[in-house]
């Protein structure tokens, strides 16, 4: 059915098969893309997308601005759904189940693919109130259980430390970075399958975004991650694999070593290369 | 001719001496505009609040009306105004939260959604007699409740406020940033959940800031219950919702027409200041908790 499709979505998907049938059998697919269109009213943003995303790994996605990427972290936890005049068509399976279905909820699937922002955007209440309000949203009442939830999120956010002394302090008192580590400890908190970063460390400085990252590599052993990044080098240094956006097409996608060192296209090298973006 | 000549302007008639001069003449036009304005509001309190002096005392706020100015008291008109605005708020704060919030979050923005809103808009600024007679038509004609009663005013002043209490709150509503709506939504909760645990929160300083502007202005509020029946003089406060009332302003209008002097010039303005002072305390609380509120936001 996709062999009469000589579209780029489907060539990286040949290689990928050619290149590492070794470790096919080891990964395990927990999102997988089948021939997804996007829509804002009448101007397509994703055509045709076909993809993987592999159990506990970093999946990075790169390409220049207004190629789709943030649209297609999006369609991963349907919150696209809150843009009106936007449509979908093909298929987006989590676990084997389309997300897009008419029985599903996206609300509980927003509990299995949770989501961290660009910006950090904490709630204007305390940094404890921040990570237990997804728990709380989901019917967990018990206190003792809401402190130990909201402590193993900050630790595996490696926040713990830092503000285990003011846990009631209000969360727009950190820093930019702490605000976005606590972010991620509030998706954490709801125990979701796959973390959605759209471009988190885009708004904090290199110290800052050094956290994060060495966070996003520890994540990886709990989590799915997948994460948008305008920065080569972020994408480089944290994705195990790496889908390359151009126009709404996937142009390539490979495991990020092949993508940097050796991409199979004209595009790619000079995306990645720097010659244009 | 040097530059100090130039720049001085004394080698040289061009047009910049006068346009100085228009200028000059210009701000004085300013300046005067400015002071018509509150010069003649300030000449008008001062000399409200100088007749009102040795009238107003707590006699007057404990008494009921009389024939004779010195034992004429505000008593039952403040009560029945306290009564009637606090009814108000209890009617017009949920239903005007619930149509902002419908507005703001749950309806799609298209034409009828336009339409709502342009005739909310036009509804703030109907003349309140209007919604006198609607009140009367639909409140004492339709339903059948009494004239001039305590439920009948508040169902009125409700409708008159009601259109401002939707637009503030949908302005508090639309200045809650879209991320936070967005993180509530990324974590699983549900619209209403969203709304109930961080949009109402956050909107709430600026929706209690519309509410009470509102509400002080249904207190200064004359004609609609004039067309209702309210009553202008009435010797005891209401004491339940079927109960007929008085009103600070209605009962300002009765006084006005007393001829005698200890009226004119004493109990009447006594009257004005304590509608005066309750509008500006109402004015201030509600500029305080705005104040407040932006400052906790920094």
């Amino acid at each position: 059915m996709i062999e009469i499709d000589g579209s780029g979505a489907l060539n990286t998907r040949e290689e990928k098969n050619g290149t590492e049938q070794t470790q096919e059998t080891k990964l395990e697919s927990v999102i997988e893309v089948n021939k997804l269109n996007f829509y804002y009213g009448s101007t397509q943003a994703l055509i045709d997308v076909d993809m993987h995303i592999y159990k506990n790994k970093v999946t990075s996605i790169i390409g220049p601005s207004g190629c789709g990427k943030s649209t297609m972290l999006r369609c991963f936890n349907r919150m696209n759904d809150l843009i009106e005049g936007t449509r979908v068509e093909g298929k987006v399976l989590l676990d084997g189940v389309d997300i897009y279905a008419k029985e599903i909820d996206p609300v509980r699937l927003r509990r299995h693919v949770g989501m961290v922002f660009q910006q950090p955007n904490p709630f204007p209440k305390t940094i404890f109130d921040n990570v237990a309000y997804g728990p709380k949203m989901h019917g967990v009442r018990n206190k003792s259980s809401l402190e130990e939830i909201v402590e193993t999120s900050l630790k595996k956010a490696a926040l713990f430390d830092e503000v285990k002394d003011r846990l009631h302090k209000n969360a727009l008192s950190l820093s930019g970075g702490q605000q976005q580590r606590l972010c991620i400890a509030r998706a954490i908190a709801v125990e979701p399958e796959v973390i959605l970063m759209d471009e988190p460390a885009s708004a904090l400085d290199p110290i800052a975004t050094t956290y994060i990252e060495d966070l996003i590599y520890e994540l990886k052993e709990n989590y799915t991650v997948v994460i948008v990044t305008h920065n080569m080098q972020q994408a480089g240094r944290v994705g195990d694999y790496s889908a390359f956006f151009l126009n709404g097409s996937l142009e390539e996608f490979d495991t990020t070593e092949k993508i940097f060192l050796n991409p199979s296209k004209k595009q790619t090298t000079d995306y990645i290369s720097g010659r244009f973006g | 001719m040097s530059t100090l000549d130039y720049l001085s302007g004394t080698a040289e008639k061009d047009n910049i001496g006068k346009e100085h001069k228009k200028e000059f003449g210009f701000k004085i036009v300013a300046v005067l505009a400015t002071l018509i304005g509150i010069v003649s509001l300030a000449v008008l309190l001062a000399y409200v609040f100088t007749e009102a002096a040795g009238w107003l005392d707590l006699q007057f706020l404990t008494s009921t009306p009389s024939r004779f100015a010195e034992k004429a008291g505000y008593y039952p008109a403040i009560l029945g105004s306290a009564f009637v605005v606090a009814l108000v708020a209890l009617f017009a704060l949920p239903l005007g939260v619930g149509a902002a919030v419908y507005l703001e979050e749950y309806s799609r923005k298209n034409f009828i959604q336009r339409f709502l809103q342009t005739n909310i808009a036009n509804l703030a600024g109907v003349p309140s007699i209007v919604y006198g007679l609607l009140g009367l038509g639909l409140f004492v004609g339709t339903l059948g409740l009494p004239h001039g009663v305590v439920l009948v005013g508040a169902f009125t002043l409700t409708l008159r406020v009601l259109p401002i209490v939707i637009v503030s709150s949908q302005e508090a509503i639309r200045a809650v940033p879209d991320l936070q709506r967005q993180a509530a939504l990324g974590l699983g909760a549900t619209k209403w959940q969203m709304i109930r645990s961080i949009v109402l929160p956050e909107a709430f300083p600026g929706i209690m800031t519309g509410t009470i502007i509102s509400l002080a202005n249904a207190i200064g509020e004359t004609a609609p219950l004039i067309m209702i029946g309210a009553a202008t003089t009435i010797f005891s406060p209401p004491h339940g919702l079927l109960s007929s009332f008085s009103a600070m302003p209605l009962q300002i209008y009765a006084w006005s027409d007393f001829p005698k002097s200890e009226f004119q010039h004493g109990v009447l303005p006594a009257a004005i200041v304590v509608l005066l002072l309750v509008i500006l305390t109402m004015n201030g609380i509600a500029v305080y908790a705005r104040n407040k509120y932006y400052k906790n936001k920094k």
